[in-house]
């Protein structure tokens, strides 16, 4: 077998060069859109909008004006402050909620994907039984238990998202946890924990990390359901869900009270939607690997 | 070897239960190997090399039943608590994959993964441990090194990557490498250059080293002893000029024959091993490797050979019918 000299020349190393990718019109007017609801979100009390629980009986659903910018509705309250403040409880369950879901979820899945054994079976058993309850029903029992609240409600929610982000933690653990380099991470004496937390985690994270922006999608619209229903937040405070129901009663009068706030939810949702899909295209480092 | 040995691997079976029954991966192997030396081991795929390296870092499966000693500067591996098992592995006993593809995390920077080890097992501090890791590369032959740190697996490579790998291996400083084909996923010349600095680093540390492969002529040159496997037991072992010389199994033959020669004719037919290794759930009941040999005879049919010493006491093989010719190649 040939030797070859070792000694390679310096000249020879490259400088890493940049991706540059074009992210597109598209991807810019999402974030546009998300920065401009969460300002608002989180900028309401500064911003000089009328109180959007107080009515106003002579001026109800009353067309756009200089004093009402959207118009006001059925009960004469500021269409535009409950659509900025329904977007603060929409915003509040929509992210609070996938973060309870990917935390213990993701926990949950990883241990379960990486330990297996007794402790997978019970894991995965319990979130079957989860899965299999119907949430409406559970919704429905916990406020009516414990009482409608903006609370009660992020932690429905959250806990209802728990066996999905468990199962694709626990998926893309199985399938890492196999592959040769954690082996390798063993044989350089690596505990459980260094394992889990530093080889695995950075892994498992890009996948629950899209799969968490779907989450907020979905969640916006289920919280939107559940105000519909009346099950969400209690009156007289805004969100989106509930302004589509009430807007509902004057959809033939008034159409563009129910139409509003569903058109903001639907901007918002599919904003996450792209935001999670081009970040997750543009993070993953495994490209161009394997 | 009158000196006392770094590892000696005593009677290890493993035996792996799969839906077919028990099946056999490594069938009471005994080696030994003796600090700053090389040790060889040779065999086809599925002959349980692999599981042999596994075996003794204690990394099997869980399923997997492990019988034997693998003493380890005077510790059993075995019963080893996991704990100190874990602090030994890095700092002591390192290992070098195949496929240095899967053998780094993808989402980690060659940087961060080499700094990890150091932290763990050196306790160095942040400064002293990016200084080392520049170092560990310069030393494994990557340019630029400070670049290649900020660096993505899939960025570097096929080489390069092996050598990230040999760096974060060789970076406690262990006393026994194990390689386990550290060349078959990288082409010819880059092999060569692998092999080489694995022999440079491991003179330079004074480093013990199990170098597994299928390929003989890997093993030529670059080790002290070669152990040859078939169907998971040792089937020859010799000091690798004395193996070359003079090798006794007809298996060892056959393995040396399909080597394609470099001088011979175009189209010259390879002497390829005809058949199949042996289904390892289904044990024969005579010598393993008697349905393909060429000299086997009604004892080998029957029973089992045991690998025996015969001329001299460093050479020993598992053969009724050895091959008497001293033809051999030069190591």
């Amino acid at each position: 077998m040939a030797t070859l000299e070792l000694s390679i020349e310096e000249d020879v190393a490259v400088s890493p060069i940049r991706r540059t990718r074009r992210l597109g019109p598209l991807f810019w007017a999402a974030i546009a859109w998300m920065i401009f609801i969460f300002a608002a979100a989180a900028l309401v009390s500064l911003l000089p909008l009328p109180s959007p629980t107080d009515m106003d009986m002579l001026e109800r659903r009353a067309p756009a004006s200089a004093l009402h910018w959207l118009g006001t509705d059925g009960l004469g309250r500021d269409e535009l402050a409950r659509l900025i403040h329904g977007a603060r409880v929409s915003l509040t369950v929509g992210l609070c909620a996938p973060i309870i879901g990917i935390t213990i979820g993701g926990a949950l899945g990883m241990l379960a994907g990486y330990f297996r054994g007794r402790f997978e079976t019970l894991v995965v058993g319990s979130m079957d039984v989860l899965l299999a309850f119907p949430p409406l029903i559970l919704a429905l029992a916990v406020t009516a238990y414990l009482g409608q609240s903006l609370l009660n409600l992020t932690c429905i929610l959250g806990v209802l998202g728990i066996p999905a982000f468990m199962r694709v933690a626990r998926a893309a653990t199985l399938t890492l946890a196999r592959r040769e380099f954690v082996i390798a991470a063993q044989a350089l004496g690596a505990t459980h924990a260094r394992i889990l937390l530093r080889e695995l985690l950075p892994n498992v994270f890009l996948p629950l990390f899209a799969f968490f922006l779907l989450g907020v999608a979905v969640t916006i619209v289920v919280e939107g359901a559940l105000s519909f229903l009346g099950l969400g937040v209690p009156p007289p405070i805004s969100s989106w869900g509930s302004m589509i129901g009430e807007g509902r009663e004057s959809l033939e009068i008034a159409p563009r009270l129910a139409f509003m706030p569903a058109i903001t939810m639907f901007l918002t949702v599919l904003s996450f939607n792209l935001v999670g899909d081009t970040l997750r295209a543009l993070t993953d480092p495994r490209q161009g690997a394997l | 070897m009158t000196e006392p040995a770094l590892l000696s691997v005593e009677e290890v079976s493993v035996d792996l239960p799969t839906p077919r029954g028990n099946l056999r991966a490594v069938d009471h192997v005994d080696l030994k190997i003796g600090a700053g030396r090389t040790l060889g081991i040779v065999g086809e795929s599925g002959c349980g090399k692999t599981m042999l390296s596994r075996a003794i870092l204690q990394l099997l499966p869980k399923k997997a039943k492990l019988s034997g000693r693998v003493m380890f500067d005077g510790q059993d591996l075995v019963r080893l608590e996991p704990e100190r098992l874990r602090k030994l592995r890095g700092r002591s006993l390192a290992v070098v994959f195949q496929d240095p593809m899967t053998s780094l995390n993808p989402v980690l920077t060659v940087g961060t993964q080499l700094i990890e080890t150091l932290q763990e097992h050196l306790e160095l501090d942040g400064h002293a441990a990016k200084r080392r890791r520049a170092e560990l590369l310069a030393a494994v032959g990557i340019p630029a090194p400070e670049q290649r740190l900020m660096q993505y697996p899939h960025q570097l490579s096929g080489g390069m990557r092996q050598r990230v790998a040999i760096a974060i291996a060789l970076s406690c400083e262990p006393k026994l490498l194990i390689a386990d084909e550290p060349t078959t996923a990288l082409d010819v010349t880059i092999q060569a250059q692998i092999l080489d600095l694995l022999a440079r680093e491991q003179r330079r540390r004074h480093m013990a080293m199990i170098l597994i492969t299928h390929d003989l002529g890997v093993v030529a040159g670059r080790t002290d002893e070669v152990a040859v496997m078939y169907a998971g037991r040792v089937v020859e072992r010799a000091p690798t000029p004395a193996l070359f010389k003079k090798m006794r199994m007809p298996y060892t033959e056959a393995l040396l024959a399909a080597i394609p020669k470099i001088d011979a004719a175009p189209h010259t037919p390879l002497p390829a091993i005809s058949g199949r290794p042996p289904d390892p759930t289904r044990p024969i009941q005579g010598c393993s490797f008697s349905p393909r040999c060429r000299y086997a005879a009604d004892q080998c049919y029957r029973e089992k050979p045991l690998l025996a010493a015969a001329e001299s006491l460093d050479h020993q093989y598992a053969c009724f019918h050895p091959i008497q010719i001293t033809a051999g190649v030069d190591a």
